[in-house]
Protein backbone atom coordinates (compact mmCIF):
# COMPACT_ATOMS: atom_id res chain seq x y z
CA UNK A 1 0.00 0.00 0.00
CA UNK A 2 2.66 2.51 0.64
CA UNK A 3 4.78 0.99 -2.12
CA UNK A 4 2.02 1.50 -4.34
CA UNK A 5 1.48 5.22 -2.94
CA UNK A 6 5.23 5.59 -3.06
CA UNK A 7 5.56 4.24 -7.01
CA UNK A 8 2.44 7.20 -7.70
CA UNK A 9 4.22 9.86 -6.26
CA UNK A 10 7.18 9.04 -8.20
CA UNK A 11 5.28 8.54 -11.27
CA UNK A 12 3.96 12.15 -10.51
CA UNK A 13 6.60 13.55 -9.85
CA UNK A 14 8.75 12.44 -13.79
CA UNK A 15 5.69 12.92 -15.40
CA UNK A 16 3.84 16.00 -13.95
CA UNK A 17 4.89 19.24 -14.67
CA UNK A 18 3.92 21.00 -11.38
CA UNK A 19 5.25 17.92 -9.27
CA UNK A 20 8.64 18.26 -11.41
CA UNK A 21 8.32 22.25 -10.62
CA UNK A 22 8.36 21.31 -7.02
CA UNK A 23 10.53 18.54 -6.83
CA UNK A 24 13.51 20.37 -8.36
CA UNK A 25 12.43 23.51 -5.45
CA UNK A 26 12.49 21.28 -2.50
CA UNK A 27 14.84 18.48 -2.71
CA UNK A 28 18.06 20.70 -2.52
CA UNK A 29 16.69 21.08 1.51
CA UNK A 30 17.48 17.34 1.88
CA UNK A 31 21.03 18.34 2.65
CA UNK A 32 20.17 20.39 5.30
CA UNK A 33 17.50 18.14 6.74
CA UNK A 34 20.16 15.41 6.75
CA UNK A 35 23.20 17.44 8.44
CA UNK A 36 20.37 19.06 10.95
CA UNK A 37 19.61 15.45 11.89
CA UNK A 38 23.57 14.14 11.79
CA UNK A 39 24.36 17.07 14.12
CA UNK A 40 21.48 16.68 16.31
CA UNK A 41 21.84 13.22 17.05
CA UNK A 42 25.68 13.77 17.98
CA UNK A 43 25.19 16.42 20.15
CA UNK A 44 22.54 14.75 21.61
CA UNK A 45 24.06 11.27 22.11
CA UNK A 46 26.77 13.39 24.06
CA UNK A 47 23.92 15.36 26.62
CA UNK A 48 22.57 11.00 26.90
CA UNK A 49 25.97 10.29 27.98
CA UNK A 50 26.70 12.58 30.09
CA UNK A 51 23.00 12.95 31.69
CA UNK A 52 22.40 9.17 31.99
CA UNK A 53 25.68 8.23 33.45
CA UNK A 54 24.96 11.31 36.00
CA UNK A 55 21.74 9.62 37.10
CA UNK A 56 23.06 6.59 37.80
CA UNK A 57 26.52 8.18 39.40
CA UNK A 58 27.45 7.73 43.24
CA UNK A 59 27.39 11.68 43.70
CA UNK A 60 24.06 13.11 44.88
CA UNK A 61 24.98 16.63 43.36
CA UNK A 62 25.71 14.97 39.75
CA UNK A 63 22.38 12.71 40.46
CA UNK A 64 20.30 15.76 41.53
CA UNK A 65 21.80 17.57 38.68
CA UNK A 66 21.68 15.49 35.63
CA UNK A 67 17.30 14.11 37.05
CA UNK A 68 16.69 17.69 37.10
CA UNK A 69 17.85 18.10 33.53
CA UNK A 70 16.20 15.57 32.43
CA UNK A 71 12.72 15.99 34.10
CA UNK A 72 12.87 19.54 33.10
CA UNK A 73 13.48 19.32 29.62
CA UNK A 74 10.62 16.57 28.80
CA UNK A 75 8.26 18.86 30.36
CA UNK A 76 8.42 21.75 27.79
CA UNK A 77 7.20 20.97 24.39
CA UNK A 78 10.17 21.81 21.53
CA UNK A 79 8.65 24.79 19.96
CA UNK A 80 7.95 26.68 22.86
CA UNK A 81 11.67 26.20 24.16
CA UNK A 82 13.28 26.63 20.56
CA UNK A 83 11.58 30.26 20.36
CA UNK A 84 12.97 31.06 24.24
CA UNK A 85 16.49 29.68 23.09
CA UNK A 86 16.14 31.32 20.01
CA UNK A 87 14.66 34.89 20.02
CA UNK A 88 15.08 35.32 23.94
CA UNK A 89 18.46 33.33 25.90
CA UNK A 90 20.51 33.94 22.46
CA UNK A 91 20.45 37.56 21.53
CA UNK A 92 20.63 38.32 25.77
CA UNK A 93 23.28 36.29 26.03
CA UNK A 94 24.73 37.68 22.92
CA UNK A 95 24.38 41.30 24.62
CA UNK A 96 25.93 40.74 27.72
CA UNK A 97 28.94 38.67 26.49
CA UNK A 98 29.55 40.70 23.51
CA UNK A 99 30.89 43.76 24.42
CA UNK A 100 33.30 41.67 26.47
CA UNK A 101 34.49 39.11 24.29
CA UNK A 102 35.13 41.43 21.49
CA UNK A 103 37.40 43.59 23.79
CA UNK A 104 38.94 40.78 25.54
CA UNK A 105 39.76 38.27 22.61
CA UNK A 106 38.23 40.82 19.36
CA UNK A 107 35.90 37.72 18.57
CA UNK A 108 31.97 37.60 18.99
CA UNK A 109 29.56 35.12 19.71
CA UNK A 110 27.11 34.54 17.36
CA UNK A 111 24.87 31.34 16.36
CA UNK A 112 22.95 31.76 13.51
CA UNK A 113 19.54 30.64 13.47
CA UNK A 114 20.03 27.11 12.04
CA UNK A 115 22.51 26.28 15.22
CA UNK A 116 20.02 27.57 17.45
CA UNK A 117 17.33 25.10 16.58
CA UNK A 118 19.62 22.24 15.93
CA UNK A 119 20.33 22.78 19.40
CA UNK A 120 17.22 23.12 20.85
CA UNK A 121 15.98 20.04 19.36
CA UNK A 122 19.31 18.15 20.44
CA UNK A 123 18.71 19.39 23.79
CA UNK A 124 15.56 17.72 24.39
CA UNK A 125 16.38 14.77 22.34
CA UNK A 126 19.42 14.46 24.81
CA UNK A 127 17.28 14.73 27.85
CA UNK A 128 15.16 11.42 25.90
CA UNK A 129 18.62 9.88 25.44
CA UNK A 130 19.57 10.13 28.33
CA UNK A 131 16.60 8.02 29.53
CA UNK A 132 17.84 5.42 26.89
CA UNK A 133 21.44 5.43 28.40
CA UNK A 134 20.26 5.11 32.26
CA UNK A 135 17.62 2.19 31.19
CA UNK A 136 19.98 0.46 29.03
CA UNK A 137 22.57 -0.16 32.09
CA UNK A 138 19.42 -0.41 34.21
CA UNK A 139 18.51 -3.91 32.10
CA UNK A 140 21.37 -5.50 32.95
CA UNK A 141 20.96 -7.46 35.99
CA UNK A 142 23.26 -6.53 39.18
CA UNK A 143 24.16 -10.05 39.21
CA UNK A 144 26.45 -8.75 36.42
CA UNK A 145 28.32 -6.42 38.23
CA UNK A 146 28.79 -8.44 41.09
CA UNK A 147 30.36 -11.46 39.58
CA UNK A 148 32.74 -8.88 37.92
CA UNK A 149 33.56 -7.08 41.30
CA UNK A 150 34.04 -10.36 42.51
CA UNK A 151 36.87 -11.10 40.15
CA UNK A 152 38.26 -8.02 41.59
CA UNK A 153 36.88 -6.14 38.04
CA UNK A 154 37.20 -2.45 39.65
CA UNK A 155 33.99 -0.43 38.96
CA UNK A 156 35.08 1.30 35.83
CA UNK A 157 36.30 -2.04 34.57
CA UNK A 158 33.19 -3.51 35.30
CA UNK A 159 31.09 -0.71 33.35
CA UNK A 160 33.67 -0.86 30.30
CA UNK A 161 34.07 -4.54 29.74
CA UNK A 162 30.63 -6.03 31.61
CA UNK A 163 27.55 -3.75 31.47
CA UNK A 164 28.21 -1.11 28.92
CA UNK A 165 28.48 -3.94 25.98
CA UNK A 166 25.40 -5.45 27.06
CA UNK A 167 23.58 -2.25 27.58
CA UNK A 168 24.90 -1.14 24.19
CA UNK A 169 22.51 -4.26 22.58
CA UNK A 170 19.30 -3.00 24.74
CA UNK A 171 19.89 0.31 23.51
CA UNK A 172 19.84 -0.05 19.76
CA UNK A 173 16.31 -0.07 18.95
CA UNK A 174 15.64 3.01 21.24
CA UNK A 175 18.36 4.89 20.47
CA UNK A 176 17.66 3.98 16.38
CA UNK A 177 13.88 5.05 16.82
CA UNK A 178 14.68 8.38 18.36
CA UNK A 179 17.05 8.99 15.42
CA UNK A 180 14.23 8.75 13.22
CA UNK A 181 12.54 10.76 15.81
CA UNK A 182 14.83 13.66 15.05
CA UNK A 183 14.88 13.31 11.45
CA UNK A 184 10.90 14.01 11.38
CA UNK A 185 11.53 16.65 13.84
CA UNK A 186 14.27 18.79 11.95
CA UNK A 187 10.75 20.04 9.62
CA UNK A 188 10.40 22.16 13.33
CA UNK A 189 13.51 24.01 12.07
CA UNK A 190 11.46 25.68 9.44
CA UNK A 191 9.45 27.95 12.03
CA UNK A 192 13.01 29.88 12.09
CA UNK A 193 13.22 30.08 8.45
CA UNK A 194 16.32 27.31 7.90
CA UNK A 195 15.74 26.07 4.34
CA UNK A 196 15.34 22.37 4.86
CA UNK A 197 12.78 20.33 3.43
CA UNK A 198 9.20 21.80 4.82
CA UNK A 199 10.25 25.50 4.61
CA UNK A 200 11.11 24.90 1.12
CA UNK A 201 8.42 23.07 0.90
CA UNK A 202 6.10 26.07 2.70
CA UNK A 203 7.58 28.79 0.01
CA UNK A 204 6.69 26.98 -3.13
CA UNK A 205 3.30 26.75 -2.03
CA UNK A 206 2.99 30.09 -0.79
CA UNK A 207 4.42 31.68 -3.95
CA UNK A 208 2.71 29.24 -6.34
CA UNK A 209 -0.34 28.28 -4.73
CA UNK A 210 0.68 24.89 -6.23
CA UNK A 211 -0.23 23.41 -2.31
CA UNK A 212 -1.00 20.05 -3.43
CA UNK A 213 2.36 19.64 -5.08
CA UNK A 214 4.39 21.35 -2.68
CA UNK A 215 3.76 18.93 0.68
CA UNK A 216 3.10 16.15 -1.05
CA UNK A 217 6.61 16.22 -2.49
CA UNK A 218 7.95 16.92 0.53
CA UNK A 219 5.53 14.48 2.51
CA UNK A 220 7.40 12.21 -0.29
CA UNK A 221 11.01 12.93 0.64
CA UNK A 222 10.30 12.29 4.22
CA UNK A 223 8.42 8.51 3.40
CA UNK A 224 11.42 7.47 1.52
CA UNK A 225 13.64 8.59 3.91
CA UNK A 226 12.26 6.93 6.72
CA UNK A 227 11.18 3.79 5.38
CA UNK A 228 15.32 3.30 4.06
CA UNK A 229 16.08 4.00 7.84
CA UNK A 230 13.82 1.63 9.20
CA UNK A 231 14.98 -1.02 7.02
CA UNK A 232 18.96 -0.08 7.58
CA UNK A 233 18.10 -0.41 11.39
CA UNK A 234 16.58 -3.74 11.92
CA UNK A 235 19.75 -5.18 10.02
CA UNK A 236 21.71 -3.51 12.56
CA UNK A 237 19.67 -5.00 15.12
CA UNK A 238 19.22 -8.23 13.72
CA UNK A 239 23.45 -8.29 13.32
CA UNK A 240 24.44 -7.14 17.03
CA UNK A 241 22.09 -9.24 18.83
CA UNK A 242 23.01 -12.44 16.67
CA UNK A 243 26.04 -13.36 18.91
CA UNK A 244 24.10 -12.96 22.24
CA UNK A 245 21.75 -15.57 20.03
CA UNK A 246 24.34 -17.95 20.16
CA UNK A 247 23.55 -19.36 16.30
CA UNK A 248 21.90 -22.11 18.36
CA UNK B 1 42.47 -17.50 56.98
CA UNK B 2 39.03 -15.98 57.30
CA UNK B 3 38.41 -14.26 60.67
CA UNK B 4 34.56 -12.38 61.16
CA UNK B 5 34.69 -10.85 64.21
CA UNK B 6 31.14 -8.74 65.90
CA UNK B 7 29.79 -8.86 62.14
CA UNK B 8 26.07 -7.20 62.06
CA UNK B 9 24.26 -6.11 59.19
CA UNK B 10 21.09 -4.21 58.87
CA UNK B 11 18.87 -3.75 55.83
CA UNK B 12 16.64 0.06 55.72
CA UNK B 13 17.66 -0.56 59.83
CA UNK B 14 15.15 -2.33 61.15
CA UNK B 15 15.55 -5.90 59.27
CA UNK B 16 18.84 -7.34 61.27
CA UNK B 17 19.90 -10.06 58.57
CA UNK B 18 23.22 -10.89 60.79
CA UNK B 19 23.57 -10.21 63.90
CA UNK B 20 26.84 -9.87 66.16
CA UNK B 21 28.65 -12.69 64.47
CA UNK B 22 32.06 -14.56 64.58
CA UNK B 23 33.25 -16.93 62.80
CA UNK B 24 36.66 -18.23 61.63
CA UNK B 25 37.94 -20.28 58.71
CA UNK B 26 41.52 -22.12 58.77
CA UNK B 27 43.34 -22.52 55.67
CA UNK B 28 42.37 -25.42 53.77
CA UNK B 29 39.27 -25.73 55.75
CA UNK B 30 35.83 -26.64 54.41
CA UNK B 31 33.14 -24.85 56.12
CA UNK B 32 29.43 -25.44 55.03
CA UNK B 33 26.83 -22.78 56.45
CA UNK B 34 23.10 -23.96 56.71
CA UNK B 35 19.92 -23.26 57.65
CA UNK B 36 16.30 -21.83 57.01
CA UNK B 37 15.83 -19.30 54.38
CA UNK B 38 15.90 -15.59 55.60
CA UNK B 39 18.54 -17.04 58.51
CA UNK B 40 20.87 -14.71 56.94
CA UNK B 41 23.70 -17.02 55.42
CA UNK B 42 24.31 -15.66 52.26
CA UNK B 43 24.94 -12.15 53.44
CA UNK B 44 27.27 -13.09 56.24
CA UNK B 45 28.82 -15.25 52.83
CA UNK B 46 28.47 -11.57 50.74
CA UNK B 47 30.37 -9.56 53.80
CA UNK B 48 33.41 -11.70 53.41
CA UNK B 49 34.12 -10.04 50.01
CA UNK B 50 32.16 -7.12 50.75
CA UNK B 51 29.40 -7.45 47.86
CA UNK B 52 27.36 -6.53 51.45
CA UNK B 53 28.88 -3.99 53.60
CA UNK B 54 29.15 -4.58 57.16
CA UNK B 55 26.93 -2.43 59.30
CA UNK B 56 29.07 -3.63 62.44
CA UNK B 57 32.08 -5.66 62.77
CA UNK B 58 35.08 -6.71 61.19
CA UNK B 59 35.82 -9.00 58.26
CA UNK B 60 39.89 -10.06 58.13
CA UNK B 61 40.57 -12.13 54.90
CA UNK B 62 44.38 -13.28 55.11
CA UNK B 63 45.53 -10.50 56.90
CA UNK B 64 43.93 -7.54 55.38
CA UNK B 65 40.82 -6.02 57.39
CA UNK B 66 37.93 -5.00 54.83
CA UNK B 67 36.19 -2.69 56.89
CA UNK B 68 39.30 -0.67 56.97
CA UNK B 69 38.27 2.02 54.37
CA UNK B 70 41.94 2.13 52.98
CA UNK B 71 42.04 -1.42 52.07
CA UNK B 72 42.13 -2.18 48.40
CA UNK B 73 39.11 -4.06 47.90
CA UNK B 74 39.95 -5.06 44.47
CA UNK B 75 42.83 -6.30 44.96
CA UNK B 76 41.04 -8.78 47.92
CA UNK B 77 38.18 -9.89 45.79
CA UNK B 78 40.95 -11.14 43.56
CA UNK B 79 41.87 -13.40 45.88
CA UNK B 80 38.88 -14.45 47.10
CA UNK B 81 36.78 -16.81 44.32
CA UNK B 82 32.70 -16.56 44.47
CA UNK B 83 30.07 -18.70 42.60
CA UNK B 84 26.56 -17.77 42.74
CA UNK B 85 23.25 -19.30 42.83
CA UNK B 86 22.31 -18.09 39.36
CA UNK B 87 25.83 -18.21 37.57
CA UNK B 88 26.45 -15.28 36.54
CA UNK B 89 28.53 -15.36 33.58
CA UNK B 90 29.17 -12.60 31.09
CA UNK B 91 26.15 -13.38 28.22
CA UNK B 92 28.12 -11.64 25.60
CA UNK B 93 31.32 -13.69 26.16
CA UNK B 94 32.64 -16.75 25.11
CA UNK B 95 33.21 -19.30 27.86
CA UNK B 96 36.65 -18.68 27.24
CA UNK B 97 36.42 -15.14 27.09
CA UNK B 98 34.30 -15.33 30.30
CA UNK B 99 37.68 -17.07 32.14
CA UNK B 100 40.09 -14.88 30.61
CA UNK B 101 38.74 -11.14 30.91
CA UNK B 102 39.53 -10.71 34.91
CA UNK B 103 43.11 -12.52 34.46
CA UNK B 104 44.07 -10.26 32.19
CA UNK B 105 42.52 -7.25 33.48
CA UNK B 106 43.39 -7.60 36.69
CA UNK B 107 46.25 -10.03 36.87
CA UNK B 108 47.61 -8.73 34.10
CA UNK B 109 48.44 -11.82 32.29
CA UNK B 110 48.79 -12.19 28.85
CA UNK B 111 46.25 -13.81 25.85
CA UNK B 112 48.55 -16.42 25.67
CA UNK B 113 48.98 -17.04 29.40
CA UNK B 114 45.38 -16.58 30.01
CA UNK B 115 43.76 -19.02 27.32
CA UNK B 116 46.10 -21.62 29.03
CA UNK B 117 44.73 -20.90 32.43
CA UNK B 118 41.19 -21.20 31.20
CA UNK B 119 41.48 -24.77 29.18
CA UNK B 120 43.33 -25.75 32.26
CA UNK B 121 40.39 -25.04 34.64
CA UNK B 122 37.90 -25.92 31.79
CA UNK B 123 39.89 -29.78 32.04
CA UNK B 124 39.50 -29.91 35.74
CA UNK B 125 35.67 -29.26 35.29
CA UNK B 126 35.10 -31.27 32.68
CA UNK B 127 34.06 -29.37 29.94
CA UNK B 128 37.32 -28.40 27.72
CA UNK B 129 35.27 -28.64 24.64
CA UNK B 130 32.98 -25.77 25.10
CA UNK B 131 35.50 -22.98 25.64
CA UNK B 132 34.53 -21.06 22.33
CA UNK B 133 30.31 -21.52 22.99
CA UNK B 134 28.14 -19.34 24.72
CA UNK B 135 26.94 -19.39 27.86
CA UNK B 136 23.47 -19.64 26.17
CA UNK B 137 24.66 -22.89 24.56
CA UNK B 138 25.02 -24.90 27.96
CA UNK B 139 22.48 -26.33 29.74
CA UNK B 140 22.68 -25.20 33.90
CA UNK B 141 25.31 -27.70 35.13
CA UNK B 142 27.99 -26.99 32.60
CA UNK B 143 27.15 -23.01 33.45
CA UNK B 144 27.99 -23.95 36.76
CA UNK B 145 31.18 -25.51 35.86
CA UNK B 146 32.31 -22.50 33.65
CA UNK B 147 31.50 -19.70 36.60
CA UNK B 148 33.81 -22.54 38.98
CA UNK B 149 36.20 -22.14 36.78
CA UNK B 150 36.19 -18.53 36.04
CA UNK B 151 36.55 -17.98 39.36
CA UNK B 152 39.82 -20.84 39.40
CA UNK B 153 41.67 -19.20 37.15
CA UNK B 154 42.46 -16.24 39.49
CA UNK B 155 43.80 -18.64 41.73
CA UNK B 156 41.96 -17.63 44.54
CA UNK B 157 42.85 -18.59 48.12
CA UNK B 158 39.74 -18.80 49.42
CA UNK B 159 36.37 -19.79 47.55
CA UNK B 160 33.13 -18.97 48.65
CA UNK B 161 29.85 -20.67 46.92
CA UNK B 162 26.35 -18.77 47.03
CA UNK B 163 23.90 -22.02 46.89
CA UNK B 164 25.43 -22.95 44.17
CA UNK B 165 23.43 -25.75 43.49
CA UNK B 166 19.94 -24.60 43.99
CA UNK B 167 19.26 -22.87 40.68
CA UNK B 168 19.76 -26.39 38.88
CA UNK B 169 17.79 -28.94 37.74
CA UNK B 170 18.12 -32.34 39.99
CA UNK B 171 20.37 -34.08 37.25
CA UNK B 172 22.90 -31.81 37.12
CA UNK B 173 23.52 -31.14 40.66
CA UNK B 174 25.84 -34.07 41.32
CA UNK B 175 28.30 -32.48 38.44
CA UNK B 176 28.84 -29.63 40.10
CA UNK B 177 29.20 -31.09 43.54
CA UNK B 178 31.87 -33.77 42.26
CA UNK B 179 33.74 -30.71 41.02
CA UNK B 180 33.31 -28.79 44.34
CA UNK B 181 34.49 -32.40 45.98
CA UNK B 182 37.50 -32.59 44.26
CA UNK B 183 38.38 -28.94 44.97
CA UNK B 184 37.88 -29.70 48.61
CA UNK B 185 39.86 -32.83 48.57
CA UNK B 186 42.92 -30.82 46.82
CA UNK B 187 42.79 -28.41 50.17
CA UNK B 188 41.03 -25.40 48.68
CA UNK B 189 39.91 -23.08 52.03
CA UNK B 190 36.20 -23.07 50.84
CA UNK B 191 32.93 -21.68 53.00
CA UNK B 192 29.61 -23.16 51.63
CA UNK B 193 26.16 -22.05 51.66
CA UNK B 194 23.91 -24.85 50.57
CA UNK B 195 20.80 -27.47 51.29
CA UNK B 196 23.13 -30.30 50.27
CA UNK B 197 23.36 -32.04 53.15
CA UNK B 198 24.90 -34.89 51.37
CA UNK B 199 27.98 -32.43 50.49
CA UNK B 200 27.99 -31.45 53.86
CA UNK B 201 28.72 -34.83 55.30
CA UNK B 202 30.80 -35.86 52.95
CA UNK B 203 33.12 -32.50 52.13
CA UNK B 204 32.68 -30.33 55.45
CA UNK B 205 35.25 -29.92 57.80
CA UNK B 206 32.80 -27.78 60.37
CA UNK B 207 29.15 -27.06 60.00
CA UNK B 208 27.53 -23.89 60.97
CA UNK B 209 24.00 -23.92 61.39
CA UNK B 210 21.98 -20.03 60.99
CA UNK B 211 19.23 -19.09 62.28
CA UNK B 212 17.64 -15.52 62.46
CA UNK B 213 20.96 -14.29 61.84
CA UNK B 214 22.64 -16.28 64.39
CA UNK B 215 24.95 -19.20 64.72
CA UNK B 216 22.73 -21.65 66.65
CA UNK B 217 25.41 -24.35 66.55
CA UNK B 218 28.35 -25.16 64.73
CA UNK B 219 30.29 -28.99 65.23
CA UNK B 220 31.28 -32.03 62.74
CA UNK B 221 28.61 -32.74 60.06
CA UNK B 222 28.02 -36.21 61.40
CA UNK B 223 27.59 -34.74 64.74
CA UNK B 224 25.03 -32.19 64.30
CA UNK B 225 23.20 -33.98 62.04
CA UNK B 226 22.79 -36.86 64.07
CA UNK B 227 23.02 -35.14 67.50
CA UNK B 228 21.77 -31.51 67.19
CA UNK B 229 22.18 -29.73 70.69
CA UNK B 230 19.82 -27.57 70.02
CA UNK B 231 15.81 -27.62 69.41
CA UNK B 232 16.05 -24.63 66.73
CA UNK B 233 18.57 -27.38 64.70
CA UNK B 234 16.58 -30.62 65.37
CA UNK B 235 13.30 -28.29 63.92
CA UNK B 236 15.50 -27.62 60.75
CA UNK B 237 16.53 -31.05 60.32
CA UNK B 238 13.93 -33.27 61.21
CA UNK B 239 11.64 -30.47 57.89
CA UNK B 240 14.48 -31.43 55.50
CA UNK B 241 15.49 -34.62 56.20
CA UNK B 242 13.23 -37.96 55.91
Amino acid sequence: MILAILVWMAFKIITDDDYDLAWTRIWPGLRITIEATAEIFAIALVIGLVFGMGQLSRNVVSRNVARTYVEFVRGIPILPLMFTLALVIVPQATNALNGRLDAWFGWEFKLSFQWRAVVTVALIYGAYMAEVFRGGIQSIPPGQVEAGRSLGLSRRQTMNSVVLPQAMRAMIPPLGNNFIAILKDTSLLSVLGVLEITQRARQFSASSFKFREGYFVSVFIYLVLVMALSLLLSVLERRMTRDLKGGR
Amino acid sequence: MISVRGLSKTFDRTIHAVRDLDLDVAEGEVVVIVGPSGSGKSTVLRCINLLEIPTEGTVVVDGADLTDPSTDIDKIRAEVGMVFQQFNLFPHLTVCQNITLAQRKVRGRSRQEAEEMAMAQLTRVGIPEKAEAYPRQLSGGQQQRVAIARSLAMEPKVMLFDEPTSALDPEMVKEVLDVMLELAAEGMTMVVVTHEMGFAKAAGDRLVFMDEGEIVETGMPDEVFSNPRHQRTRDFFDKILY
